[in-house]
Order: structure tokens, then C-alpha cells, then sequence
């Protein structure tokens, strides 16, 4: 049995609402896949479907090849974390974690183990109502990880981290792909999945956008464009329109494209156009993104909007 | 590390088993780790323990003896205590009796030509001096008894067997203050007299009915272990009080006997009157006047007042039931309500469900887990808050001057797991109302109006009319308080029988019975919603 989780087909409705409309991706092992899409995209509808929470009016969602409700002690084929609020606030950590672990036959060395593992040790014993977001985050991923299952599946983990915890957070992400397990992280911040994701499945309206290689959609977005500064732009666009490329420019910086960079700095060079700049465009995640969800959004904060500690994507 | 599945164990039924146990223990683990349920636990026991013998201590129904300066000395029961049979239960045992001894085995058969009644007048009482019936009005009562009556002695509370004719139920043979059978229908008259005969052989004692004295019928046969080999036999009579909802009032009948006969008798002995267990003087709560018997030519003419049956609560005996000290388990009820809706309801709130349903996908095994360890936690508070009620309320009681009902070891033991019981029960009811409602309030409040307002408008403050309490004492959950009623109702006993004296309309196991079915109703009927419903 391969630990991949298949999402097929899942259609479901809430009342008037489509929240899925025929989603279907596949989470490979080895790799962090970025979920990533607009809040009530259905990140969080998808994942409580492939965790027998919420029943799909249509489709089916396989965690190595078996429903999750068919699972015997499912913690340790599938970590999740959905929502780090769900705590009972006059419960200690570490007896949250212990309640879990005895639902799956573990015991308090296992607890111990993964609060080691999440920095978590200090806070233990204290009520988890007097926890910080980012410390809650840090145990729904301890009670995650507490099976220490092969796939792994994270709903908005950045939320409320500062930044010290997201950098820890990404190595975790990363340590946990590399050791093979096959890791699905949601996010409606593109930002935060820089450098984590391997693969990107972009959502929006219930529907996949793009399932595709962090790599390959880069590129595809940057194209082959250069930028360059120069002093003389028209003189620039001018002889780099000679030269066959579509230059165009906003007063200070042409975007040249048909040509590779060093035939730039060549034709410049050739026609004694001064520049100061020449760099390959590089595009990123963020802009890839906003590029494909402009049509898919149903709510889209422009950019200067964005908040990391905007609420989690749902749609509940 | 590598990805690699945990490899699947073989036998399914065994897994199956063992998962079931990681769900319980995973829910005790919930339980014990929330600080504010464990302490609201033990609240629910000592409130238990508490308002019981709070209740217990205070019901003062003893008389204070008064001397020249005011009270004197610890206030002592009214009456002397109730006589107590052979099974350990308390009994009235007043009549007139005209006995003689009976040697072995032999027989005793007379004839009843008559039987009339007389009743002291509503809230009149007994007219002082001489003449106490003077202002008495005729009528007999129902259950007024008059005929042969075969005793271990005249001790109140012996062992008997007794063939009687009676105001309303016909022929009735009657045993050990309990036993009950019929016999021959219809009132007695000189046209219609009415034979009765007892027939005694080692421990065995056979009643028999006859119309004309020739063709009889056996009414009944007992046992009664350890009858000494005399006995005392003859006829007698007696008449029980009337009885309203408050009041009662002594009443008196008479009945003629003829044609007696009996065999066995030792020589050298001859027919006595006695009137057993009357009450004299100036208490008018006694509900047994003296006798008199009158007796010419082979007839005997016997007036009696009183009875032989078993005594409980109600206008007739001033007296407090043990289970008093029970009225502690509503509030500890209250409480284990409030923690086993809040087991789930508390997760509901905080979304900690889809947490739990992650970890355990097998969501009707959930909810059984979570019954199984509220159910237990709310027993083990039940047994500790209820243990000390009987044999410390009895004895606060006793030192208030109440008489205090006999129960035996084995009541006494029914009724400390029985009200465990009723909190187990009320609680894995609060839990399926939490499930169904998903809502802590709502389910709350629906559980407490259903078992304890219901009971408490019922049987303590007794403010709805008894049919309504009769009606909802049987078909809502609170029918299971009747667990700890332990003074049974008979029918051969004139009586108020009303919840609140302490008589439930159902039977105790009868009752925790509604109780269960509508726990496992709530509870089949969340789990088919948790199964449908999007966690």
C-alpha cells in the first residue's frame, strides 16, 4: 500500500452553497503538497471529507487506498491537524495528547516524544487556555504526529506562528517529506509555501486550478521575460526591437521578451546603450497565484491586504 | 525513517475488542483530566451524602414528654413501635381474639352468620369517657376481617394463618401479614352464612371455605416454618381505620360466630378473650380500640377493631420511611446531569469532536465508550454519597423521636446500588440529550425538568394533583426514584397510597425500568444521529 492520499471526484453541497465541485488531486509521498487557495476555496471541506467528518454527496477520498473510517487506529496512517482551537481550554497539553494516544493504544512516552519534537515541553503541563495561537498550532502538530503515520495532513499551520515557529515549521514540513512521508499543507497565503512545496494543488470555487510542480509553475508564470535599467530606455526598445525581441517600458525599466539575457546585454552592447541592470524576471509564488485564482476567487483581499494572521480558510 | 504503513493484525474480533477498550480508556482519559468534572463528581456525592442527612435530621413527628418547666428530656416516638412479622417487615397486629390452645396437628371450624361495622365520625375522633363508639355511625369497612385465626402465640407479630370473611372481598384466606387468596365471593348474612375451617398438619396450615357446611373448597395452604407444636386458635375480629388523604379514624365491627368446633384442643383448657394490640387512653391516633366478645348458647358475638396486615406509611402510621435520607440523590443528581452533558456537549463547543471522531471513526462505539465511563463515574459517586445515608440518617431519625420503617440488609443493599443506579442512569441520559441537542444548556435543562422537577412537583413539594403525579412517576425518567421506595402497597391494606407517602405507582425495579428504556432510547437515538450527521 502506497501512502498517497486520492481525493476523487468529491462533490458537496451546504445547503445553497457548492463547497466542492468535483475536486480530485493526489497527494504523492516524499513532497509537501501546498492546498492552497482562496478562503472558502474548500481546502477545509476537502480535508474533512478525506477524515469521514463531513459525507461527500458524491466522490471518494482514499488514504492509501482505504477510506479513513476504515482505518484501525487511524492516527497512525494519517496525522491531522484542522482546527489548533479544538481544545478543551481547562485540559493540559500533554493530557490532551494523552487521551489521543490512548485512543490508539500509545502511551505517555509517545506524548513525551512528540512534545520534545514540537518545543512544546515547557507548556506541558500547563492549561491549554492560557496558550498562545502559535502554541496551539505547535500541539494539534504534536497530536499529529503522535503515530507517527506516513501521511501527514495540516489545514492553515502557519496560522498565528511568528516567524521564528514558521521557519521551524517549514524545516518540520520539509524533514517529514524527506523522510518519505507524503505531507498536504492548505494555506491561502502562497508566501508561506515558498521554498516548502514541491507540488502546488491551487483550488478555487470547490475545484482544482492547477496541480502541478512548484518549479514548472514558476516558470510558467515568469515566462522568459528580462528586465533591464537603463538610462535610455527608447533608445534600448528600440534597438532590442530590431533585434526581433517586444521590449516595452515604463520610463526607467524596459521588459524585454523573446530574448535571453545575455543576447540583451549583447544587442545593448552592440548598440552602445547604456544600462545599469539586466535580470532574468523571476515570478513569484504570490504572483502565480493571484494569476490564477484572479477568475476563481470569490473573496480576494488585494495584496497589501494580506495578513498572516488572517482566519483560516473554511467553509463552515 | 521510512513510509511505511503499520502492517494490518489479524483477527478482526480480537482488534475489534481491544479497540473498544482504547476508546473507553481514551474517554476515562478525558474524564480525569478535566479538573472542574472530578471535583463536580465529588460535589455530586457529598451533596448526596449532605442534603440526606440534612433531610434525615430534620423531621421531628416524636412527642416531647412536657413536665412542670417545659420539655423535658429526648423527644420519644408517639406510639410504640410498629410489631415486626416473620419477614422482617413492620405490621399492625390489633384484633379480638378468642383463642384457645391447639396441641398438634388438628382443625378448627366455624360458622359466620354476621358481620356489621361501625366508624368513628370524619375528624371526629373518640368521645372521652366510657362510651368511646357513642357518636360512631354504622357501615362496615372493605377490608374489616372476621373469622378463625391459627397463631404461633399472641405475641404481636407472630407467625399465622387465618380464613376470614370480609366487609367487601368476600372469603379471604390470610397468612404471615403478607399472603393474600380468595375464596368464595359475597357478603356474609344469616341467609347466607358463610363456613370456614383451618386445618393444621406439622408446619402446614390448609384453609377451606364452605356455603352450607357439607361441599368445601381449599382456599389456599402455607407453609409457616417453625410453628411450635401448640398453637393458639379460635375466632376473631377486626376493623381497620378509614383513611383520607391526611386524616383516618378507628372504626369497629361485629360479627357472629356458631357452630364451633375444634380438634386437638389439650384438656383442661377452655375459649379466652383478649383484645390484641388496642390502644387505650387519650391518643386518638390509635387506629385499634378495645374488643368484647359475647358469647351464649355456642354463639359468640365478637366486636374487634384494628388489623392484621402489613403496615407502611400514611394517615394510619405516624412514621418516616429510611428512604427519606434518598432525598439527597436529586441534587447530587443535578450535578452528575450537568458533568455527562457536558462530556460531549463540551466538545461539541469547542469543535474538540472532529478530534475525537478522527481518532475514532467508529462513532456509535464513541458514544458507547462515553456512556460507559460517565455511567461508571456517576455510579461509584452514587455508592459513595448514598452508603452513609441508611444506617446514619435511620439513627439521626431514631434520635429525633421518629419511628423509623425496618428494611432488611439486602433492602438496604437495593437501595444504595439502586439510587447509584439512578444516577448512572440519569447521567448516560444526560450524555445521549447532549448528543442529540449538541448544545449543553438545552440538554441540561430538558434532563433536569424530565427526572428531577418532574419527581420534585411530584413527591417533596407534592403540588400536582396525585393522578398527575401517578402519571408522570410512571412514563418519565423520573419513574426511576421509584428504586427507592421499600414499603411496598397492598391491596388487602386501606391506605393512601400516593407518592407522597412514599408509594410510587410502579413497582422499584419496574420503574427504573422506564428509566432505562428512555436511556437507551436517547441513547440508540443519538447515535443514529451522530452516524448522519456532519461532525
Amino acid at each position: 500500500m502506497q501512502a498517497t492520499i486520492e481525493v476523487r471526484g468529491l462533490r458537496k453541497s451546504f445547503g445553497p452553497t457548492l463547497a466542492l465541485d468535483g475536486m480530485t488531486f493526489t497527494v504523492a509521498p516524499g513532497q509537501v503538497t501546498g492546498f492552497v487557495g482562496p478562503n472558502g476555496a474548500g481546502k477545509t471541506s476537502t480535508m474533512r471529507v478525506i477524515l469521514g467528518l463531513d459525507a461527500p454527496d458524491e466522490g471518494t477520498a482514499l488514504v492509501g487506498g482505504r477510506r479513513y473510517t476504515a482505518l484501525r487506529r487511524p492516527l497512525t496512517h494519517l496525522g491531522s491537524l484542522l482546527d489548533a482551537a479544538a481544545l478543551q481550554p481547562s485540559r493540559t497539553g500533554r493530557n490532551h495528547l494523552l487521551w489521543l494516544a490512548h485512543s490508539q493504544g500509545l502511551d505517555a512516552r509517545r506524548v513525551d516524544s512528540v512534545l520534545e519534537q514540537t518545543g512544546l515541553g515547557g507548556a506541558a503541563r500547563r492549561r491549554a487556555s492560557g496558550y498562545s495561537l502559535g502554541m496551539r498550532q505547535r500541539l494539534g502538530i504534536a497530536a499529529a504526529l503522535l503515530g507517527d503515520p506516513p501521511m501527514l495532513m495540516m489545514d492553515e499551520p502557519f496560522n498565528g506562528m511568528d516567524p521564528e515557529g514558521i521557519i521551524w515549521m517549514r524545516g518540520l514540513l520539509r524533514s517529514l517529506a524527506e523522510a518519505g512521508r507524503a505531507v498536504l499543507v492548505s494555506s491561502h497565503l502562497m508566501s508561506e509555501l515558498e521554498d516548502t512545496a514541491g507540488h502546488l494543488v491551487i483550488i478555487g470555487r470547490g475545484r482544482v486550478i492547477a496541480d502541478t510542480g512548484t518549479r514548472d509553475l514558476l516558470a510558467a508564470v515568469s515566462g522568459d521575460r528580462v528586465t533591464l535599467r537603463t538610462a535610455a530606455p527608447g533608445r534600448a526598445a528600440a534597438a532590442l526591437a530590431r533585434a526581433g525581441a517586444a521590449a516595452s517600458t515604463d520610463g526607467t525599466a524596459v521588459t524585454v521578451s523573446g530574448l535571453p539575457p545575455e543576447k540583451v546585454v549583447l544587442v545593448l552592447s552592440e548598440n552602445a546603450v547604456p544600462f545599469s541592470e539586466v535580470s532574468a524576471h523571476r515570478a513569484s509564488l504570490a504572483e502565480a497565484y493571484l494569476e490564477l485564482t484572479r477568475d476563481a476567487a470569490d473573496y480576494r483581499p488585494d495584496a497589501a491586504g494580506y495578513r498572516p494572521d488572517a482566519p483560516a480558510g473554511g467553509s463552515r | 525513517m521510512t513510509a511505511t504503513v503499520t502492517p494490518e493484525r489479524s483477527g478482526a474480533g480480537r482488534d475489534d475488542k481491544d479497540s473498544f477498550g482504547r476508546l473507553v480508556h481514551a474517554e476515562w482519559t478525558k474524564f480525569r483530566t478535566v479538573r472542574g468534572w472530578v471535583i463536580a463528581v465529588l460535589i455530586a456525592a457529598a451533596l448526596t451524602a449532605g442534603v440526606g442527612l440534612y433531610a434525615a435530621s430534620g423531621p421531628q413527628t416524636g412527642c416531647q414528654p412536657v413536665g412542670p418547666n417545659g420539655p423535658i428530656g429526648p423527644p420519644a416516638p408517639c406510639k410504640p413501635a410498629n410489631p415486626v412479622g416473620p419477614g422482617g417487615e413492620a405490621v399492625s397486629d390489633s384484633y379480638y381474639f378468642v383463642h384457645r390452645a391447639l396441641s398438634g396437628n388438628g382443625s378448627l371450624t366455624v360458622r359466620v352468620t354476621a358481620l356489621a361495622g361501625r366508624s368513628s365520625p370524619p375528624g371526629g375522633g373518640i368521645a372521652p369517657g366510657p362510651n368511646q363508639e357513642q357518636n360512631f355511625t354504622s357501615g362496615i369497612q372493605p377490608w374489616a376481617k372476621a373469622g378463625i385465626l391459627l397463631t404461633a402465640s399472641t405475641r404481636q407479630g407472630s407467625a399465622y394463618a387465618a380464613m376470614m370473611v370480609t366487609g367487601g372481598h368476600g372469603v379471604r384466606m390470610q397468612y404471615n401479614y403478607t399472603g393474600d387468596a380468595p375464596g368464595l365471593p359475597g357478603a356474609v348474612s344469616a341467609a347466607s352464612p358463610r363456613w370456614l375451617r383451618l386445618v393444621r398438619a406439622g408446619d402446614t396450615v390448609t384453609g377451606y371455605d364452605s356455603a352450607g357446611g357439607t361441599h368445601w373448597a381449599r382456599v389456599g395452604v402455607v407453609s409457616l416454618a417453625g410453628l411450635p407444636a401448640t398453637v393458639q386458635a379460635g375466632p376473631f375480629v377486626t376493623s381497620p381505620a378509614w383513611v383520607q388523604t391526611q386524616n383516618s379514624g378507628p372504626t369497629v365491627a361485629t360479627a357472629v360466630f356458631d357452630h364451633v368446633s375444634a380438634r386437638g384442643t389439650p384438656p383442661g383448657t377452655g375459649w379466652r378473650g383478649v383484645s390484641i394490640g388496642a390502644i387505650t387512653g387519650s391518643n386518638a391516633q390509635g387506629s385499634s380500640l378495645p374488643g368484647r366478645l359475647h358469647a351464649a348458647e355456642g354463639t359468640f358475638t365478637v366486636t374487634g377493631s384494628g388489623d392484621i396486615a402489613p403496615a407502611g406509611p400514611g394517615p394510619t402510621n405516624i412514621g418516616v420511611p429510611a428512604d427519606d435520607g434518598f432525598a439527597g440523590a436529586f441534587a447530587g443528581l443535578i450535578v452528575v446531569i450537568v458533568v455527562g452533558a457536558m462530556f460531549i456537549t463540551a466538545e461539541y463547543r469547542r469543535g474538540l469532536i472532529a478530534v475525537t471522531l478522527a481518532a475514532a471513526p467508529a462513532r456509535g462505539r464513541v458514544l458507547a465508550a462515553k456512556a460507559v465511563v460517565i455511567g461508571s463515574v456517576a455510579f461509584v459517586a452514587g455508592l459513595i454519597g448514598t452508603a452513609p445515608v441508611i444506617p446514619v440518617g435511620t439513627s439521626l431519625l431514631r434520635s429525633h423521636g421518629n419511628y423509623v420503617f425496618p428494611m432488611s440488609a439486602l433492602t438496604e443493599v437495593r437501595l444504595v446500588a439502586g439510587t447509584a443506579a439512578l444516577l448512572a442512569i440519569t447521567a448516560v441520559l444526560a450524555l445521549a440529550a447532549g448528543t442529540i441537542l449538541r448544545h449543553g444548556a438545552g440538554a441540561i435543562t430538558a434532563v433536569i425538568a424530565l427526572t428531577v422537577v418532574t419527581y420534585f412537583f411530584s413527591v417533596p413539594l407534592a403540588v400536582l394533583p396525585a393522578g398527575a403525579a401517578d402519571w408522570l412517576l410512571r412514563v418519565t425518567p423520573a419513574a426511576g426514584f421509584a428504586i427507592k421506595q421499600y414499603v411496598p402497597a397492598y391491596p388487602q391494606v386501606n391506605n393512601v397510597y400516593t407518592p407522597q407517602h412514599g408509594y410510587f405507582p410502579l413497582a422499584p425495579w419496574a420503574g427504573m425500568g422506564v428509566l432505562c428504556l428512555w436511556a437507551a432510547l436517547a441513547l440508540w437515538l443519538a447515535a443514529v444521529l451522530l452516524r448522519r450527521r456532519d461532525a
